[in-house]
C-alpha cells in the first residue's frame, strides 16, 4: 500500500533517488552538458522559455535535463522558479518592425518589400531520417548575408494603408494587465487574453487553431506574415529620462490576416489575429494567432458557435501545468471520498435488491 | 506572522523568502483572507502563484499557511485523516525545510493544521487555525460550467439550482446522493463547497471555535469561516441533513461516532474498519482502548 503506510518519508527519498538514477541513465555514458541541450535542443528550449515564460536558455536547458526531456514537466520547473523572482518593472514594448530578421514570409503576396526569407526552417526539408546525424559528421557552415539596417515593413501596415484591414486596437483600460499578478476573470479583454495564449500549451492551442479550419468557427486565415528574430528589450529608467536597452530575445511573431464580411459594427475590412511567443516556435504562433482571432467574435459581433471561441473554455483550459496538475492528482489518495461513495453504493444496492425481493414475493399485487 | 527573514534553500542560484513566498505576495494572500473573514463563504480571486508542488497537490492550501505561518507556530498537516500520508509528508517537510517552523502529528498541539480532505475528529479550539485544500471551490461549478454565470448566481443568492439538483437525487434514489463536498450554506448568505471533505465532517465546521480558511490555487480563489459562524448543509425539512454512520467501531480503539477508512485484508473479502484520523486513533489506543483487531493485527493493516 502506498497510503496509510509509516514510512511514507523512507519512501518519497528512495523515490526521489530513483529517479534521480533513472534521469542520468548509464553512467558510463557523458553526462549531458546544459549547453549541448541550448544548442542542439534549441526548439524544445524555445518551446519551455515561452511556456514556462521566462527568457532563459540557460535555464530552461537546465529544466529540460531535470525532467528527463518532458517538456511540460521541464516548463513547470521554470515557472516555479519565476514566480519567486522579483519584478523589478515592466519593459518598453518591443518593436517588432525594427526585428533583426532571420526568417520572414508572407502567404498573402508574392514578393514585397524586404523580401521572402526563408531562414532556418523544416518546411522544404523531406522527411527522411538522416543516418548520418547517428555519426559525428562534419556540418556545413551557412552562408550568412547581412541585411542593411533598414526596417523590415510589416505586411499588414501595407493594407492599413488602404484601411483595408482593422486598426491594431487600443489597450482596453489604463495599462496592460499581468495575469501572473491580478487574479484573471472572465471576460477577459483581449491583452490579458493574448498573455495567457502567449504561455498556453501548444498542443491544445493547435488543435483549436485546427478545429477553426475545420468549420468550427471558420475565419478564413492567411498568413500575412510570419518574422522570427531578434529584438532589443528596453527598460523605462525614470532617474535617466530615456528607455535603456537590457538586451536582445528572439521571437516569432504571426499576423494573420482573416477575413470579415463587416456586421452592425464594422465595415467589411479583413480582420488580425495576433500570435507572438519567446524563440523560434511558428506553430505555436500560428495556433495563438488563430485563436486569438477566433477568441474576439464578441468583439467582432460574430455568433459564438465552437469551442475555439468561449473564452473561459479556451483561456482556462490552455494552461498545462494547470491541466497536468488537475489531471495527474486523480493519483493522490482519496480513499475517504471514495469510501463515502462506497457507503452510498452499497446502501442503494440494497434497497434496490429488498424493493425487487418485495416484487417477486408478491406477484398478484404486481400485477 | 511577520518574518523577513531570509531562509537560505540552497547555496546555488536560488535562495528563498521565509516560508517561500516572497513578502509583497503574503501581503496579497493576507489581503484576500482578510476579505475572505469579513465576508464568510465568499470566494475571493488572488493572484495565485506557482507552487513548487504541482496544482492539484494542494497549491493553494501551500500559499494559505505560507502566507499566515510565523516562525513560532506550530503546523499539522493531514490528507485523508492521516498524518503519514505521502504528500502530508511532503508538505509538512516543505514548511520544516522552508520555514523551519515546529511540525507536530497531535491536533491540540497544532496552531496551524492543513488538510486535504478530513476535518481532525478532536474538536478544534479557540486561535487554532484550519487549512483546507480545495480542488473546485466553486459549489455550483457542476450545474452551471461558467464563472461568469456562477459568480452572479452567487451575487443574486440565486441558489434555486443547487435545490433542484438535491431534490432530483431524492426523486431518482431516494437519496441526496452527494456524500463528500456536501454545500452549505455560510451565515446565512453563500452557498459554499466544504471541499471534498466527507458530508460526515460538515457538522464540524458550524459554530468552530477555530478560524477556517480555504485556498484553491489553480483556481485562485480564497475563503474562509471566521470563528463562531453558522454553518448549515443544504436539505429539505421532509429528507433532512444526515452524517455517514458507521456499524462497528474502530477495529483498533473501538472509537464510535467517527470517521472509519475501510482496509481490505485479504482477497477473499476479509477487512477492518479503522479511524481515518491517525492522531486520534493514536491517542486513543495510547489512552488504552483496544478494538476487536488491536494487537496483532495492527502489523497487517500496515
Amino acid at each position: 500500500m502506498y497510503v496509510a503506510v509509516k514510512g511514507g518519508e523512507a519512501a518519497i527519498r528512495n523515490a526521489h533517488r530513483l529517479l534521480a538514477d533513472r534521469r542520468r541513465g548509464d553512467r558510463s555514458l557523458p553526462s549531458l552538458t546544459l549547453a549541448q541541450i541550448a544548442e542542439q535542443l534549441s526548439l524544445a528550449c524555445d518551446r519551455v522559455m515561452a511556456e514556462g515564460s521566462v527568457y532563459d536558455r540557460e535555464l530552461a536547458a537546465l529544466a529540460i535535463k531535470q525532467a528527463r526531456g518532458d517538456l511540460i514537466e521541464a516548463i513547470f520547473l521554470l515557472r516555479a522558479y519565476r514566480t519567486t523572482l522579483p519584478r523589478f518593472g515592466y519593459s518598453v514594448p518591443i518593436d517588432t518592425a525594427a526585428m533583426h530578421v532571420e526568417r520572414r514570409v508572407s502567404a498573402t503576396y508574392k514578393d514585397l518589400p524586404g523580401g521572402q526569407m526563408l531562414g532556418p526552417t523544416f518546411d522544404y526539408t523531406h522527411r527522411l531520417l538522416d543516418p548520418s546525424l547517428g555519426r559525428d559528421g562534419d556540418v556545413e557552415e551557412p552562408e550568412i548575408r547581412e541585411g542593411d539596417d533598414a526596417k523590415v515593413m510589416r505586411v499588414s501596415d501595407t493594407l492599413a494603408q488602404e484601411g483595408l484591414i482593422e486598426d491594431d486596437g487600443d489597450v482596453p483600460g489604463e495599462e496592460i494587465g499581468d495575469i501572473t499578478r491580478t487574479p484573471m476573470e472572465f471576460p477577459m479583454e483581449r491583452d490579458t487574453r493574448l498573455q495567457a495564449l502567449a504561455r498556453g500549451d501548444e498542443g491544445f492551442l493547435l488543435a483549436l487553431g485546427y478545429s477553426t479550419q475545420r468549420g468550427y468557427a471558420r475565419t478564413h486565415p492567411f498568413v500575412g506574415e510570419i518574422r522570427i528574430g531578434e529584438v532589443e528589450v528596453k527598460l523605462d529608467v525614470p532617474e535617466l529620462g530615456f528607455a535603456v536597452t537590457l538586451g536582445r530575445i528572439q521571437v516569432t511573431e504571426c499576423q494573420m490576416v482573416t477575413q470579415f464580411a463587416g456586421s452592425a459594427k464594422a465595415p467589411p475590412q479583413f480582420t488580425r489575429g495576433y500570435g507572438l511567443v519567446f524563440g523560434q516556435s511558428e506553430r505555436k504562433a500560428m495556433a495563438m494567432s488563430l485563436c486569438d482571432r477566433a477568441l474576439r467574435a464578441s468583439e467582432l459581433g460574430e455568433d459564438i458557435v465552437a469551442p475555439a471561441q468561449d473564452q473561459e473554455f479556451v483561456i482556462s483550459h490552455s494552461d498545462n501545468v494547470q491541466a497536468t496538475g488537475f489531471v495527474e492528482h486523480l493519483k493522490l489518495p482519496h480513499y475517504v471520498d471514495f469510501l463515502a461513495e462506497l457507503d452510498l453504493v452499497r446502501r442503494m444496492r440494497g434497497e434496490h435488491a429488498a424493493r425487487r425481493d418485495l416484487q417477486e414475493s408478491m406477484p398478484e399485487a404486481a400485477e | 506572522m511577520d518574518a523577513g527573514m531570509d531562509a537560505d534553500m540552497d547555496d546555488g542560484l536560488a535562495t528563498y523568502n521565509f516560508a517561500y513566498l516572497d513578502e509583497q505576495t503574503k501581503r496579497m494572500i493576507r489581503r484576500a483572507i482578510l476579505k475572505g473573514i469579513a465576508i464568510p463563504g465568499y470566494q475571493v480571486p488572488f493572484a495565485s502563484r506557482e507552487m513548487p508542488m504541482p496544482y492539484g497537490w494542494g497549491t493553494g492550501g501551500v500559499q494559505v499557511t505560507a502566507s499566515i505561518l510565523g516562525p513560532d507556530d506550530t503546523l499539522k498537516v493531514i490528507d485523508q485523516g492521516a498524518d503519514d500520508t505521502t504528500n502530508a509528508v511532503s508538505i509538512r517537510a516543505f514548511f520544516a525545510k522552508v520555514a523551519d517552523v515546529a511540525t507536530t502529528t497531535e491536533t491540540a498541539k497544532a496552531t496551524v493544521i492543513q488538510t486535504r480532505h478530513r476535518i481532525p475528529e478532536e474538536r478544534l479550539t479557540e486561535g487554532q487555525i484550519l487549512v483546507y485544500q480545495v480542488p473546485i471551490p466553486e459549489p455550483l461549478r457542476y450545474l452551471e460550467p461558467r464563472e461568469t454565470e456562477t459568480r452572479k448566481m452567487h451575487a443574486l443568492a440565486e441558489y434555486g439550482l443547487m435545490h433542484v439538483k438535491l431534490y432530483e437525487d431524492i426523486a431518482r434514489n431516494g437519496h441526496i446522493a452527494t456524500t463528500y463536498a456536501y454545500p452549505v450554506k455560510v451565515e446565512g448568505r453563500y452557498v459554499m463547497d466544504p471541499s471534498p471533505t466527507p458530508k460526515f465532517d460538515n457538522p464540524k465546521m458550524h459554530m468552530s471555535d477555530a478560524l477556517q480558511l480555504f485556498g484553491a490555487g489553480r483556481e485562485k480563489r480564497i475563503y474562509a469561516i471566521p470563528p463562531h459562524t453558522d454553518v448549515v448543509s443544504l436539505d429539505f425539512e421532509d429528507y433532512p441533513f444526515e452524517i455517514q454512520h458507521f456499524e462497528e467501531p474502530c477495529a483498533l480503539c473501538a472509537a464510535q461516532g467517527v470517521y472509519l477508512d475501510e482496509v481490505i485484508l485479504d482477497d477473499r473479502g476479509g477487512r477492518m474498519f479503522v479511524c481515518s484520523d491517525t492522531d486520534y486513533c493514536e491517542k486513543r489506543r495510547a489512552e488504552g482502548h483496544r478494538g476487536h483487531l488491536a494487537g496483532d493485527t495492527l502489523e497487517a493493516a500496515e
